[in-house]
């Protein structure tokens, strides 16, 4: 088993440099360059300018300037934001922790209404409660989030008042005393992660029942049924332990997802999360913000498939004693 | 006295709009303490013929007629009744002994599982109690393979662990559904026996079901054949002396005596079966009444059944 994980530790080197000199690739690649800022913003230098090219080595090949980024990065040293001058790793350290906070009370949320919404469909395909849910995945899956988020943003924040509908914090925040200020947040958080939660929900709850469908028909369950075992703990035990096995990868692979959908979300209602972050470096050639972001994004993906490869391996018996 | 008697049990299913008629009305009984031989060619019913004695067809289209175990109706008893039935009254062992184990838990967790539910026991009891059945199914290292899963077991180990896991709740009545039939040779004849001592051991009534007529023979007071989801014969000694040319064609293929008149085409379509006798496409012995009457089960000796209008006396 260590063995096993320290392999696939080491498989993700050459896959992380595959998928950074890619990323490095395209950036350069796209039309616009962080040269250009003095035709937007005339106040800049020249030899700010200057200067700035000479840093990054920006009249340099690509293949260049990627080993001379990739030598810095080994060292764990991401540059200077060309917007502001400051260390991208502080500019991403700022960013992250809310956007990490969304995306986990929104995978929490997720999984807490898609178990029971899948198993119920499942156990009676195609009846009532199961064409409900399919016409609320069809929904969830065809209405952008940014518009189902102005829906809300309208109904909440504008009908009732009753939510803040932008930011994270309210303006008076750092009056309050510190419980206020985490109600503050929450409030803050709920449209967001309703939104998050909706669009996640819908597939995932898919995934739940057409795998508690799949499992349901097995062999093994027809012996616990012959054996006189319970309908509720049949399901709930013995199929869901079953269920549960392909939806670990299927977590595993959600996250590339959710960090994308980040980057709406939070342009949406002006979070100040990675998401937006990145949105507004890539608008401005940012590019070791840029690189920084995609990094993280990276190893986050990488990491969550290593787990969720780990978790499968840990939970089906087939795969743990080989 | 009858263990269990079955009356007109007719069992449909409705796919893509139609109905496939899987049982279609069978009524057969099985003694106190005999063994029941049920033998036909694959699709004919027989697992489904099984399954429904204790109400375990899935979604079924139509599930009519009675199932009378000791007396009671299992079609009639609420949900909670027949759940004490399943388990501890009849229980089964299925052809495909690793698919029929839950693969992510192990033998012990199973086996406890089912113990508990019929048995007031704790853990550890059932645990203890647990060994003792593995050990009289002849499972070696019966400790360590309590902790084993189904996939780390040989087929042969396994479908000791479903015998071991039927028994452990004292049933009186065992379904055994083709349990032999995915297994090799050697390990065919080892289940057979531990099969024919358990019998035996615990005085159980069983119903066994297979298309190896040879194991029937062996292992069966009296054998019931099917064909298209009916019996068409069912007796004692029905292999000394078949009446039905289904059973004799069944008997010759194997054996080879007769080659050509063995059985020849195809099984009809569950979806539509032939008018009047559903054999008489393929039978040698048809007449123009097989095509339009269909025939019913009669009595041709004490208490050997056929349902063919022109039982043949063929002796073999
Ligand atoms: N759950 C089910 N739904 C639909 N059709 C079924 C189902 N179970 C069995 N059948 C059909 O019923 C017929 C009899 O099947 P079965 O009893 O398994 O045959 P046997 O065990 O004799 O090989 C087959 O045509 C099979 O396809
Ligand atoms: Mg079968």
């Amino acid at each position: 088993m260590l063995s096993y994980f320290l392999k696939r530790l080491f498989s993700l080197v050459p896959l992380l440099l595959g998928i950074t000199f890619i990323s490095f690739l395209i950036i350069h690649l796209a039309p616009g360059k962080p040269s250009y800022l003095k035709e937007m913003n005339p106040r800049i230098s020249a030899e700010a300018q200057e200067r700035l090219i000479r840093l990054y080595q920006l009249d340099k090949p690509i293949l260049v300037q990627y080993i001379h980024w990739l030598k810095r990065v080994i060292k764990l040293d991401f540059g200077n934001s060309f917007a502001d001058g400051r260390k991208v790793i502080v500019r991403i350290r700022e960013r992250l922790p809310i956007t990490l906070l969304i995306n986990a009370l929104s995978l929490f949320f997720i999984l807490l209404f898609a178990f029971p919404v899948g198993i119920i469909s499942s156990l009676k395909p195609n009846g009532v409660f199961d064409k409900c849910t399919t016409l609320f995945v069809f929904i969830g899956f065809s209405l952008p989030s940014f518009y189902l988020a102005l829906l809300l943003m309208l109904l909440f924040g504008i009908k009732l008042g009753c939510l803040p509908i932008s930011g994270i914090v309210s303006f008076n925040h750092s009056q309050l005393s510190s419980g206020e200020r985490i109600l503050d947040i929450a409030k803050h958080l709920i449209l967001p992660v309703s939104v998050a939660t909706f669009g996640g929900l819908a597939g995932f709850s898919r995934y739940v029942r057409a795998n508690m469908i799949e499992v349901l028909k097995q062999d093994y369950i027809r012996t616990a049924y012959a054996q006189g075992i319970g309908r509720g703990r049949i399901v709930c035990k013995f199929a869901l332990k079953n269920a549960l096995l392909p939806l670990i990868t299927i977590l595993g692979l959600s996250v590339p997802g959710l960090l994308g959908g980040s980057v709406i979300l939070e342009s949406v209602f002006a979070i100040p999360g990675m998401g937006r972050l990145l949105y507004e470096a890539t608008l401005s050639r940012d590019y070791p913000l840029i690189m920084g972001g995609v990094v993280i994004g990276a190893v986050l993906t990488l990491l969550g498939n290593l787990i969720a490869d780990l978790c499968y391996a840990w939970a089906d018996p087939r795969i743990r004693y080989q | 006295m009858y263990i269990l008697e079955v009356k007109n049990l007719k069992v449909y299913f409705s796919q893509k709009g139609k109905v496939l008629k899987a049982v279609d009305g069978i009524s057969f009984f099985i003694r106190e303490g005999e063994s029941l031989g049920l033998a036909g060619e694959s699709g004919s019913g027989k697992t489904v013929t099984a399954l429904s004695l204790t109400r375990l067809v899935s979604h079924p289209y139509l599930l009519s007629g009675e199932v009378l175990f000791r007396g009671k109706n299992i079609f009639r008893l609420k949900s909670a009744d027949l759940r004490k039935i399943r388990g501890a009254e009849i229980a089964y062992i299925f052809q495909n002994p690793l698919s029929s184990l839950n693969p992510v838990f192990t033998v012990g967790n199973q086996m406890i599982e089912i113990i508990r539910l019929h048995h007031r026991k704790t853990k550890r009891e059932a645990e203890v109690y647990a060994l003792k059945m593995l050990e009289k199914v002849g499972i070696p290292d019966a400790y360590k393979n309590l902790r084993s899963y189904p996939h780390q077991l040989s087929g042969g180990m396994n479908q000791r662990v479903m015998i071991a896991m039927a028994l452990s709740c004292h049933p009186s009545l065992l379904i055994a559904d083709e349990p032999t039939t995915n297994l090799d040779a050697t390990t065919q004849v080892q289940i057979l026996q531990l099969i024919e001592r358990i019998k035996k051991e615990e005085r159980l009534s069983l119903l066994f079901i297979t298309h190896d007529l040879e194991i029937l023979r062996r292992f069966t007071n009296r054998v019931a054949i099917m064909y298209a989801g009916q019996i068409v014969e069912i007796g004692e000694n029905l292999f000394e002396k078949p009446f039905h040319p289904y059973t004799y064609a069944l008997l010759s293929a194997r054996s080879g005596i007769i080659p050509e008149q063995g059985l020849k085409g195809e099984a009809p379509s569950p979806f539509a079966f032939p008018a009047g006798c559903r054999f008489h496409p393929r039978c040698p012995f048809k007449r123009s009444i097989c095509e339009e009457k269909e025939p019913i089960l009669q009595e041709k000796k004490k208490g050997h059944f056929v349902a063919c209008h022109f039982p043949q006396t063929m002796v073999k």
